[in-house]
C-alpha cells in the first residue's frame, strides 16, 4: 500500500499552478550599482534610502552564500535574476472595483476572494503581487487607532523617520548573505505600526505571490508595536507554476517593545518544483523578532510549497520577562528540501521560550528541523522547552533533526523532546474500517499530529492551513 | 445477512482459515472459540477486509453481495463493524471528531447529509452514557494514554455510534476487569436487535455469561470443527481445548 500512496503523492500536481496575464514592466536581469539606482528612482526613494541599499550591496558583493544547511540546490545566477517588477498599471485604489480583474480572478482562483475576505472575515488585507501593492483594505478602521498598516514603499515615502528608526535593526544589512542581498534590492513587503496601547482590532493579512516569470521576489516586512500594544499579522502565499527556479529571499523584522505582543502567522506553498523535482521556488528567509522587557513574540508557521526552504523564524528574548514562541509544521514532499527551525537567544532575566516543530517527510523530500536555544551570562532563570516531532510517510524521505543549545547561566532550564513516526498502516486500517477512506484519513491523522501547531493560527487561517495540507499530501492514497 | 463459505486465506505463505463455512443471520449471536493461533483473529480480519490477509479459495457474501471485492471502508459502509483487539492510538485526533469523520464518512457514501451537529451530540451523549463513560472521553485523543479497559470500552462506544449490522468483538474481555467486563457486556446487549448480529471472539467462556450466545463454534487448526449451543461453551471451559486437540490430532 504505502508504494502506492508514494506513488499518487508523487504525482498529485501543484493545484495552484497557473499564472496570470497582467502587463508588467519589468527591469532588465542582473544586478549592478545601477540597477539599485534605477530600483530606487523607479520607486522615488530618499536619498538615505538609496545609501542604504548601496551600502547593502557593497556588504553583499563581499559575502558568500551560506553553505551549512542540509539542503542541496544549484546556485541561483543572480546576474539572471530580474529585481524589480510591477503590474504596469499602478493604480491608487478606493474599492476593489478599481483592481485589475484579471488579478481578482486569479484571487478567485486561488479561494482568496478578496471580496469575500473582505465581507466574512473582517481582515485587511495588503495585497503584494509581483512586488508592488495594488489594493489595501480596512485602512480607515486602522487609522482611527493611529495603526499604520502599508507597503513598504508607502512607508518610506510617508512615515520615513519610523522606517530609518527601526529598518535593519533587528536583521542588519550585514547579518547574512541573503539578508544583505535582499537589504540592497527590495521592492516592496509590508510596513505596520502598532501606537503605545492599541490593540489591533483585526488580523492584519498580507497575500504574497510572485507572478512575473523569472522575477526574484524581495519582500521586506517591518512590523513595530509599541510598549502594551498587541497585534496578530496572518502572512499566505501560492505561486504560479514555473519551470526554472524562482528565487525569494525576504526579510521580516518584528520589534516588541515593553509589554507589547506581536503574533506571526504564516502559512506558505510556493511551488514546489513537479514531481522529478524540477522548479519550484527557493525560499531563503530571515526572520526575527526582538522583545523588550515582558513582550511576546509568537511565530507560527505551516510551511508546505517551496523547492528549497531555509528559514529560521527566531526571537532576541532582551527584555526581562520576555517571552518567544516557535510553532511550525513542515510539510515536505517528492524533492522538497526544507532547512527550518528558530532561535530563541535568552539575554534578559526569567525570559521563557516554546518551541513546537511538527516535521512531515514524504516521497523523496528531506525536512530537517534545526534550532538553537542560547541562554545569555545575564539570563537568570531562563527557560526552554523544545519539542520536535517527525512524521515519515514512505522509505524514500528523510527527517533530520538538529537541536543546538548554548547556555551560559547555571540558572537556565531547558528541556528537549523529540519523537520520530511513521503514519502506521494499522492507524490507516483502523479508520478504513471505520468507513473513513485512507486518503480522510491521512488528512486526520496528519491534522491530529499537527493540532498544537495549528491551534495557535487564527480560526479562519486555521482551516486554510488544515486544507493546504490534505492537499499537499493529497493523492497520498493507496 | 453474512455467508461464508471454504474460505481459505493465508498471510505470507502460511496458509491460516483452510475452509471455513459459516452462516450468520440477523438477530443472531454467534461465539467463536479456540485456542491461540486457530486462525480467530484472521477470520475477523479478513471479514473486516485488512490487506495483509490473501483469500485464496472461497466466497463471503453480505446480504448476497460479493463482500472480498470491497475495500475496507466500503464493507464499513455497507454495515460491518470491528470491534479491535488492539485498538490504535490517534494522536490529538479526538473520539468526538473521530467518531463525527466515520459516521459522515458512511452517511456520504449512502447518499446522505451529514448529521446535524445537534443529533450528533445528543448521541454522544446518550452512547457514553450507555457505557457509563464520562463525557470528557470524547475530548480526549482517540486511545492516546487509555487504558486496556477504557480502549475496549471506546470500542464498543464506537459501536453504539455506528450502528452496525454485522458487529465483530474481537478479544472483547481481553483486559477488561470484571466491572468493565459487566458495562461492556451490558452495553452489547442493548445494543442487539432482530436487525443485527454479534459475532464474539473469545478464549473464555466469561464473556458468554454476560452476551449469552445463540450458537457456539469452535475453531482449530483454521477450520470449524465444532458447532453448538451455549452449552458447549461450558463443556469446553470444563474440558479445555485439549479435549477438541485430542479429537482433531
Amino acid at each position: 500500500m504505502s508504494d502506492e500512496i508514494l506513488d499518487e503523492i508523487t504525482s498529485s500536481d501543484y493545484k495552484y499552478g497557473f499564472t496570470t496575464d497582467i502587463e508588467s514592466d519589468t527591469v532588465p536581469p542582473g544586478l549592478s550599482e545601477e540597477v539599485i539606482r534605477m530600483i530606487s528612482a523607479k520607486k522615488n526613494e530618499p536619498e538615505w534610502m538609496l545609501e542604504w541599499r548601496l551600502d547593502a550591496y557593497k556588504t553583499w558583493l563581499t559575502m558568500e552564500e551560506p553553505e551549512w544547511a542540509n539542503v542541496n540546490y544549484p546556485k541561483p545566477d543572480f546576474q539572471a535574476i530580474s529585481y524589480y517588477s510591477a503590474p504596469k498599471r499602478k493604480p491608487e485604489l478606493e474599492s476593489l472595483d478599481e483592481v485589475d480583474p484579471e488579478l481578482l480572478r486569479t484571487f478567485e482562483r486561488l479561494g482568496i476572494s478578496l471580496d469575500e475576505q473582505k465581507r466574512l472575515s473582517g481582515v485587511a488585507m495588503d495585497v503584494v503581487v509581483d512586488s508592488i501593492s495594488v489594493a489595501t483594505t480596512f485602512k480607515k478602521t486602522l487609522a482611527e487607532r493611529g495603526i499604520i498598516f502599508c507597503s513598504m514603499s508607502e512607508a518610506i515615502q510617508e512615515h520615513p523617520e519610523l522606517v530609518r528608526k527601526y529598518l535593519g535593526t533587528v536583521v542588519p544589512k550585514r547579518d547574512n548573505f541573503y539578508a544583505a542581498l535582499n537589504s540592497a534590492v527590495f521592492t516592496d513587503g509590508s510596513f505596520c505600526y502598532i501606537p503605545k496601547g492599541v490593540r489591533c482590532p483585526m488580523e492584519l493579512s498580507t497575500y504574497f505571490r510572485i507572478n512575473e516569470a523569472g522575477t526574484g521576489q524581495f519582500e521586506r516586512t517591518l512590523l513595530v508595536a509599541e510598549e502594551g500594544s498587541y497585534v496578530s499579522y496572518l502572512e499566505g502565499c501560492t505561486a504560479p507554476q514555473r519551470d526554472e527556479n524562482q528565487l525569494h529571499a525576504a526579510v521580516v523584522e518584528l520589534i516588541a517593545l515593553d509589554h507589547a505582543e506581536i503574533k506571526y502567522s504564516t502559512v506558505q506553498n510556493w511551488y514546489p518544483g513537479d514531481a522529478e523535482g524540477k522548479g519550484g521556488v527557493f525560499n531563503f528567509v530571515t526572520k526575527r523578532g526582538i522583545c523588550e522587557h515582558s513582550a511576546k513574540i509568537s511565530w507560527t508557521q505551516v510551511e508546505t510549497g517551496s523547492a528549497v526552504t531555509w528559514k529560521y523564524p527566531s526571537c532576541i528574548l532582551k527584555g526581562d520577562n520576555s517571552i518567544g514562541e516557535f510553532y511550525s509544521v513542515a510539510v515536505t514532499n517528492k524533492y522538497q528540501q526544507a532547512d527550518t527551525g528558530t532561535k530563541m537567544i535568552h539575554l534578559g532575566k526569567n525570559t521563557k521560550s516554546t518551541i513546537i516543530s511538527k516535521g512531515i517527510s514524504a516521497g523523496h523530500s528531506q525536512n530537517s528541523y534545526r534550532g538553537l536555544v542560547r541562554v545569555g551570562a545575564r539570563a537568570e532563570n531562563a527557560r526552554n522547552f523544545s519539542q520536535c516531532d517527525s512524521l515519515l510517510m514512505g522509505d524514500l524521505c528523510g527527517a533530520h533533526t538538529f537541536p543546538y543549545i548554548e547556555a551560559q547561566h547555571a540558572t537556565a532550564q531547558i528541556e528537549h523532546e523529540a519523537t520520530t513516526s511513521k503514519i502506521g498502516e494499522d492507524q490507516i486500517f483502523y479508520c478504513n474500517q471505520r468507513g473513513i477512506g485512507t486518503e480522510e484519513a491521512i488528512a486526520l491523522i496528519v491534522n491530529g499530529y499537527c493540532k498544537e501547531v495549528l491551534n495557535q493560527l487564527p480560526m479562519e487561517f486555521a482551516v486554510e492551513a488544515q486544507k493546504l495540507l490534505e492537499v499537499s499530501l493529497e493523492g497520498s492514497v493507496g | 445477512m453474512i455467508q461464508i463459505k471454504n474460505l481459505h486465506a493465508r498471510v505470507e505463505d502460511k496458509e491460516i482459515l483452510k475452509g471455513i463455512n459459516l452462516e450468520i443471520g440477523a438477530g443472531e449471536v454467534h461465539a467463536i472459540m479456540g485456542p491461540n493461533g486457530s486462525g480467530k483473529s484472521t477470520l475477523s480480519s479478513v471479514i473486516a477486509g485488512r490487506e495483509d490477509y490473501e483469500v485464496t479459495q472461497g466466497q463471503v457474501y453480505f446480504d448476497g453481495e460479493d463482500l472480498l471485492d470491497l475495500d475496507p471502508e466500503e464493507r464499513a459502509h455497507k454495515g460491518i463493524f470491528l470491534s479491535f483487539q488492539y485498538p490504535v492510538e490517534i494522536p490529538g485526533v479526538t473520539v468526538s471528531n473521530f467518531i463525527k469523520t466515520a459516521i459522515n464518512e458512511s452517511r456520504k457514501a449512502r447518499g446522505q447529509e451529514p448529521m446535524e451537529a445537534r443529533e450528533m451530540l445528543a448521541k454522544m451523549r446518550e452512547k457514553t452514557a450507555l457505557l457509563e463513560m464520562d463525557k470528557s472521553y470524547l475530548s480526549r485523543s482517540l486511545n492516546e494514554g487509555f487504558s486496556g479497559g477504557e480502549k475496549k470500552r471506546n470500542e464498543i462506544f464506537q459501536m453504539a455510534m455506528l450502528e452496525p449490522k454485522l458487529a465483530i468483538l474481537d478479544e472483547t474481555d481481553s483486559g477488561l476487569d470484571i466491572d468493565a467486563l459487566r458495562i461492556v457486556a451490558g452495553g452489547v446487549n442493548k445494543l442487539r436487535n432482530e436487525n443485527n448480529a454479534i459475532v464474539v471472539i473469545t478464549h473464555y467462556q466469561r464473556l458468554l455469561d454476560y452476551i449469552e450466545p445463540d450458537f457456539v463454534h469452535v475453531l482449530y487448526n483454521g477450520r470449524i470443527v465444532k458447532s453448538g449451543t451455549k452449552e458447549l461453551a461450558l463443556e469446553l471451559e470444563e474440558k479445555g481445548y485439549d479435549w477438541i486437540k485430542a479429537e482433531n490430532a
